[in-house]
């Protein structure tokens, strides 16, 4: 048994018990990086250095008896697309292989007051673009379970490394999937809160309607947990939300007699039949804990990958812009003048996919085009939030999977870039809406995790929390753990 | 609408990328079976709908116009690729 197998409060229980020091569990991820990272490829950069160093000052404020934060002691990886100061973040992109980032994010620098030990930047598709980690111009990440099928992604390399004890917690990012999708795929917990819940800034932008970072844990209780230590509003981030945090961790009552589900006939159509098997089965456990349950219609959901694919791909081609070779990043040589410099830096910095993306954006924006593709994806996007303001005016919470099917083989679908991104239909409906959802293990389909999808209301973030933490104290899945 | 090689390369040329021949191939094939799915949103009537640029009702954020602390430029400059006294360097923007 792993160290990281503990809940937070029995890791913090026994720090001051004085049976475990921070040193211990900052060993206890490097050791485990020691042995199994080579085969998960989860890590892009460690800071063994600076993670013993932040133990040992941890482990004299454990001594002198100062305030503790809310994460105390536990070793973190962070996601490669948030800026790390004086630790390299490339966002998985030759772009930026050599990028030493000058300041931190918001998120990273709300875990290092709350006492979290940061141990490395972790693996993603380039940019965040992509549902497999196969777009990391790196590595491609390997998915615990099974090392011959992929973690999910982008945030592949952030699910992996809890799932193999690589980290006790991890932050990932989600645009349209990218947290929950890959939680499903290794069997953790992965959190996306509502738009605006956390701050963006120092998150490298890809689609920002759309980025929202969050937490990825092994239970439910700790996702709560890191949510209350990163969430709130951030004057540094003009599109964060100036709304009252709300306690997260007392909202875990483990009581959802009468809770209203709604589950959407359209999230269980076309999926793997075992997956379906495996959601209907989790819903008769909520049922048996009080919670109701009906079938509901989101009729806009079979439009949500194309309006999704515009709109991102829009902004990702607009963000990505500033990718020039001039203040930063790898520049290309031998460029004769500016515009050279330009064409050649990007051309070679940039992978297939983030170059296919920022194609069909400028496509989708350019003259004459913009009213047929971006204006009628946006008005899309409207008629999809609407189905969820429908349903939340009789439901407290929407449930259904989190993908179609469990991980699939590497490289079987890297030549197909739309079925690729079907993987993400029960994902991006919500991401389009704004709202916050969780992914929860709820079983296994042919000895790979199984996520069950709970979506909530814009910032009632603690309704589905309770409903996770409900579930899984009444469930054995997410003890689980891959044979390594 | 399908797009063609020509459609590719003028796209390219505005997102600033150079691409190969093969690319050019590649992306037109890839890009038209893309659109070519993204035409379903027709099957939508959306003259009444408004469009939704963002979730939040959000209007300008506004700030008190203070000086506040900045990056100092010795940090700036330590990522460009080429600097000179205080400011980064390019190749020749006219020939």
């Amino acid at each position: 048994m792993s160290l990281f197998d503990l809940r937070l409060q029995e890791i913090h229980n026994k720090l001051h018990a004085k049976e475990l020091s921070v040193t211990d569990l900052v060993g206890e991820a490097f050791a485990a990086i020691g042995e199994r990272d080579e085969r998960i490829q989860a890590y892009l950069t460690l800071d063994e250095a600076g993670a013993r160093a932040a133990a040992a000052r941890l482990d004299n404020k454990l001594v002198s008896g100062e305030e503790k934060g809310l994460l105390f002691g536990l070793p973190v990886g962070i996601k490669d697309n948030m800026v790390t100061e004086g630790l390299r973040t490339t966002c998985a992109s030759q772009f930026l292989s050599n990028y030493n980032p000058i300041y931190d994010a918001t998120s990273v620098l709300k875990l290092k007051q709350a006492d979290s030990v940061t141990i490395g930047k972790l693996n993603m598709d380039e940019f965040a673009m992509g549902g497999s980690n196969e777009n990391s111009s790196f590595q491609p990440t390997r998915n615990p379970w099974d090392l011959s099928r992929v973690p999910g992604g982008s945030s592949g390399g952030s699910a992996a490394a809890v799932a193999a004890g690589e980290a006790y917690f991890t932050l990932g990012s989600d645009t349209g999937g990218s947290i929950r999708q890959p939680a499903s795929y290794c069997g953790v917990v992965g959190l996306k809160p509502t738009y605006g819940r956390v701050s963006r800034y120092g998150l490298v932008a890809f689609a920002s309607s759309l980025d929202q970072i969050g937490p990825v844990t092994k239970n439910v209780e700790d996702a709560a947990y890191v949510l209350q230590a990163i969430a709130g509003y951030d004057s540094k981030d003009s599109t964060s939300a100036n709304v009252e945090v709300a306690d997260y961790i007392s909202a875990l009552t483990g009581d959802i007699k009468g809770l209203r589900i709604a589950v959407p006939k359209e999230y269980l159509e076309g999926i793997d039949p075992k997956v379906k098997e495996t959601v209907l089965e989790a819903l008769r456990v909520l049922e048996s804990l009080g919670a109701v349950w009906e079938e509901v219609s989101l009729p806009h959901t079979e439009y949500a990958v194309a309006a999704y694919y515009l709109l991102a791909s829009s902004e990702a081609s607009s963000n990505l812009s500033r990718f020039d070779g001039v203040r930063y990043g790898v520049r290309a040589d031998h460029a004769g003048n500016l515009l050279d410099l330009y064409h050649e830096s990007r051309s070679q910095g940039f992978g297939p996919e983030v170059k296919r993306r920022i194609m069909l954006g400028t496509y989708a924006l350019s003259s004459g085009y913009y009213d047929a593709y971006y204006l009628k994806a946006q008005k899309v996007r409207t008629l999809i939030k609407r189905d969820f303001d429908q349903t939340f005016e009789k439901y407290d919470v929407i449930i259904g999977p989190t993908a179609p099917t469990t991980a699939f083989p590497l490289g079987s679908q890297v030549d197909d870039p739309l079925t690729m991104y079907l993987n993400d239909i029960l994902t991006i409906p919500v991401s389009l809406a704004g709202v916050p959802a969780l992914s929860v293990p709820c079983g296994f389909a042919d000895g790979l995790p199984v996520g069950l999808q709970i979506i909530g209301k814009a910032f009632d973030e603690s309704t589905i929390l309770r409903t996770a933490h409900a579930y899984e104290v009444h469930t054995e899945h997410h003890k689980k753990r891959p044979v390594l | 609408m399908s797009i063609t090689t020509k459609d590719v390369e003028h796209v390219a040329r505005l997102a600033r990328l150079n691409l190969t021949q093969e690319e050019k191939e590649t992306f037109t094939e890839q890009l038209n079976s893309i659109l070519q799915y993204a035409e379903k949103l027709n099957e939508l009537n959306t003259e009444d709908v408004e469009a939704t640029t963002h979730v939040l009702h959000l209007s300008n954020v506004m700030r008190e116009d203070v000086v506040k602390e900045s990056l100092p430029s010795e940090k700036v400059f330590l990522n460009a690729p080429d600097e000179e006294d205080g400011q980064f360097k390019v190749p020749a923007v006219l020939e």
